[in-house]
């Protein structure tokens, strides 16, 4: 993987040739002025998502395996930075299954937690016995609640 | 584990004719004795860098779940209010902080080869890079703050008629480029002693560990703006 003139430094570790680096520099820089001109026509907002992430995850990849010298150096410190990687996907997928889904299974819990949402509601109805007494509630009293979490219920499966 | 990291602290154990100059007998300055040879003392700073750095992914993913969250739930917030922000201004740092990942990264180079005023210079280069994305960054925030775009409760803009609650957007704009921000001025202050070390010589072929863990520290802080730039500034 080293170029044919990679040097080699006093305790033997890889050189990167300059016309890498300055490779590398200048395809960062194409790559940014294409993300801002990709937004530019619509793909539908998911499709311009993805097509932004994709240009990102290639930059950030350029410049782990060139600026990080993670191409060259111990394969340990790639391995370690791809299982991280791999340890925040897992993280955030996980998170988002259940703040998008929570919905399937509590049907009042579908907004976020807040003392506004209408779950504090019926909470506060079986402790007290009483109605719903707090300043700002927009759920509309106890009863149950077809209409809680307004804007924020996304799926809408009630 | 070839050359590995813990294979070469075993290795070294067994035998001590390695090909390298540097034994204990000469005991080079910069050569801390707890370690037996320079390429064991640099692989060992550089793991330990990485540790870090794998702790600053997992501390900058927390916000990006949030912004996953809530982006999720309120696509329309964040497509409202981020035209309070200008992509113009967002590029420009976007392209700053690429250039001075690439002076950093040639500064290593240029160390590597011996050229250490050359090495020194390409340090002052990122951090003058530095300081041009903290000015615009600094010229965005005021201009937010005149409007009355704080972040959380002090938010008290009166624009984006008829979306609810578009500070929701603003706080974790502010919380992410914040912390961004945060980690680009620590990044300045070990730049700036870089500099003033290796204007006294201290770096060359043969040591500059210091100027190589510095450079993985702001390759990571130019990664994560990779990421908040179209994130923050290029929603559709």
């Amino acid at each position: 993987m080293a170029g044919k003139n990679a040097q080699h430094g006093a305790h033997g570790e890889h050189i990167t040739p300059l016309r890498t680096y300055l490779a590398v520099g200048a395809a960062l820089i194409v790559l940014t002025i294409l993300t801002v001109g990709a937004i530019q026509f619509d793909f539908g907002s998911a499709m311009n998502l993805v097509i932004a992430m994709a240009i990102a995850v290639v930059k950030a990849s350029l410049v782990a395996l060139f600026f990080m010298h993670l191409l060259y150096d111990n394969k340990f410190y790639l391995f370690s930075f791809i299982t991280t990687i791999l340890f925040l996907g897992v993280f955030i997928i996980l998170t988002m299954f259940d703040t998008m889904r929570r919905g399937d299974f509590y049907e009042e819990a579908m907004a976020p937690i807040t003392p506004q949402a209408a779950m504090y509601e019926s909470i506060e109805a079986d402790t007290t016995g009483g109605h719903g007494s707090h300043g700002e509630g927009h759920g509309g009293g106890a009863s149950h609640d077809d209409e809680t979490g307004k804007s924020e219920n996304k799926t809408g499966n009630h | 584990m070839h050359e590995g990291w813990a294979g070469k602290q075993m290795h070294e154990t067994e035998t001590t004719t390695m090909a390298n100059h540097s034994t204990a007998a000469e005991h080079p300055k910069w050569m801390q004795h707890h370690f037996s040879d320079p390429i064991q003392q640099r692989e060992s700073v550089k793991f330990g860098m990485w540790i870090f750095l794998i702790t600053e992914i997992l501390f900058f993913g927390g916000l990006f779940c949030a912004y996953a969250i809530y982006r999720a739930w309120h696509p329309e917030v964040f497509l409202a209010a981020h035209h309070a922000l200008d992509w113009k201004m967002g590029a420009l740092n976007t392209i700053v902080l690429i250039v001075s990942s690439l002076t950093i990264a040639l500064s290593i180079r240029s160390f590597q080869l011996d050229r250490k005023k050359e090495g020194m210079w390409l340090l002052v280069a990122t951090f003058l890079l530095a300081g041009v994305f903290m000015v615009v960054k600094y010229f965005e925030y005021t201009h937010k703050f005149h409007l009355g775009i704080f972040p959380g409760e002090f938010y008290n803009y009166g624009g984006f008629a008829g979306v609810n609650n578009p500070h929701i957007f603003f706080s974790i704009y502010f919380v992410m480029t914040g912390l961004h921000g945060l980690h680009v001025l620590i990044g300045m202050g070990v730049i700036a002693w870089l500099v003033i070390r290796a204007a006294r010589g201290a770096f060359g072929a043969e040591y500059y560990n210091p100027v190589e863990v510095t450079g993985l520290y702001w390759h990571l802080v130019d990664l994560i703006w990779i990421f908040l730039f179209p994130l923050l500034y290029l929603i559709h």
